[in-house]
């Protein structure tokens, strides 16, 4: 799976997880599978298609909707009018949820969060990152969206609103962010590198021209 | 019934009621006055599939409320926005 | 503001600094994920908000203790016992052996 972060100001720690989860609820859900698979639910088989095709998706599926919507202002169109519909013409699978892109201007800045549990378009963008699911994140992005930004490195000014978007009920959602000034001859596939993780949730804005 | 209740630009009232079964609207927004954004389809309550009885599919909104609204203290703009999606029957018509 | 309806309804509370560590999913998060996909289409729950219900019926102290799919494994187990997939009895027995196994294998 390719990462498309490139680095931001602040720094990011990779933590290592344990390599067997000793947890209480690690346990039980892994004695949960093996019951349900020894009672013959489901196969291991089974587990693992399922785990190759979440592991399959990821943020690069965002970058390149972001990049076909720049480059092609007619999908561009379609893709704020109807998201689903336009994310499933260039080939991407959706679960059955309504699909809203927002677009980031230079007068507007958006950003989304699921308060009650973290919902996420998981089956196009892969898994959420863990502040997205953090507490700290669900409860303070509402009420205090410009404080967390920064501690994203992204500062706005006042002639830049926020829009906060909670995912409460059946929509998901991603960020369309603004086209990087001297971009304009690039290819596609030139754009789509651009495209970070975060600027489709909303805690970037900047896209790095590298 | 399928036609949607509220038009976009409509201002609408989140209800403030805490029924006693998993539901997915706030606390910080029940009560709140906002507007219209979006007639978004008709889904699954997820009252319904608890309950295991009750309303069929129900229409979803998008309805936006100024944030120098939703909070005391607010430390932001004017024009800052908190945008949500809520179902039809949470809402009622604040004009 | 209204009361939060439980330990999960988090919009506008307090909190501290977004800690901005990258996790990686360990591949037990992805077994988790899986079964969860998995219950839904063989039908042993009919519909996610069973499990987010589940999550949302957590304590405040377990739903802040554990992890993202420590919840979702706990949600679903709650959610199959009352079902009848499983028994409590099956699970609690279950859950002794992969602590054996793991005590075996060294990893505590």
């Amino acid at each position: 799976m390719s990462d498309h972060d490139h680095d931001h100001e602040h720094a990011r720690t990779f933590q290592p997880d344990h390599a067997e989860p000793t947890s209480d609820g690690a346990r039980l859900g892994l004695a949960l599978r093996e019951l349900l698979i020894e009672a013959g639910h489901y196969t291991a088989l089974e587990e693992q298609a399922v785990i190759a095709s979440m592991q399959g998706a990821s943020p690069e599926n965002g970058a390149r909707i972001v990049a076909r919507a720049w480059a092609d202002s007619a999908y561009k169109a379609r893709l704020l009018a109807n998201g689903a519909a336009a994310i499933r013409e260039l080939g991407f699978e959706l679960e059955p949820y309504e699909f809203t892109v927002m677009e980031n201007t230079a007068d507007t800045h958006n950003v989304i969060v699921c308060t009650l549990c973290s919902c996420y378009p998981r089956a196009l963008l892969g898994m959420s990152p863990a502040w997205y699911k953090s507490s700290s994140y669900r409860a303070r992005i509402v009420r205090e969206p410009r404080a967390v930004l920064a501690e994203f490195g992204v500062t706005l000014g006042d002639d830049v609103a926020v829009r906060v978007h909670d995912s409460t009920a059946e929509l998901r959602y991603m960020v369309l962010p603004q086209r990087p000034d001297g971009t304009d001859d690039w290819t596609e596939q030139q754009l789509t590198a651009l495209v970070t993780r975060d600027s489709l949730i909303g805690t970037q804005r900047e896209l790095d021209v590298a | 019934m399928s036609d949607p209740v509220f038009q976009v630009g409509q201002r609408v009232r989140i209800a403030d009621r805490t029924p006693p079964v998993h539901h997915r609207v706030p606390a910080y927004a029940k009560g709140h006055v906002g507007v219209i954004e979006r007639v978004c389809g008709l889904h699954g309550q997820p009252e319904k599939f608890i309950r295991g009885n009750g309303k069929p599919a129900q229409r979803i909104y998008r309805v936006v409320i100024p944030q120098d609204e939703l909070w005391m203290n607010y430390a932001g703009t004017a024009a800052d926005r908190l945008e949500i999606e809520i179902f039809e029957h949470w809402l009622e018509s604040a004009e | 503001m209204s009361e939060p309806w439980g330990p999960h309804d988090l919009g506008g509370q307090q909190g501290g600094p977004v800690d901005l560590a990258e996790h990686d999913t360990a591949y037990w998060e992805w077994q988790i994920d899986a079964m969860v996909r998995l219950a839904l289409k063989k039908g042993l729950i009919s519909d996610f908000a069973e499990l987010r219900d589940g999550i949302e019926q957590l304590t405040p102290e377990d739903y802040e203790n554990c992890t993202y799919y420590e919840r979702w494994a706990k949600s679903l187990a709650y959610a199959l016992v009352s079902r009848g997939v499983v028994s409590e009895a099956q699970l609690e027995e279950k859950v002794s052996a992969v602590r054996a196994r793991q005590e075996a294998e060294g990893a505590v």
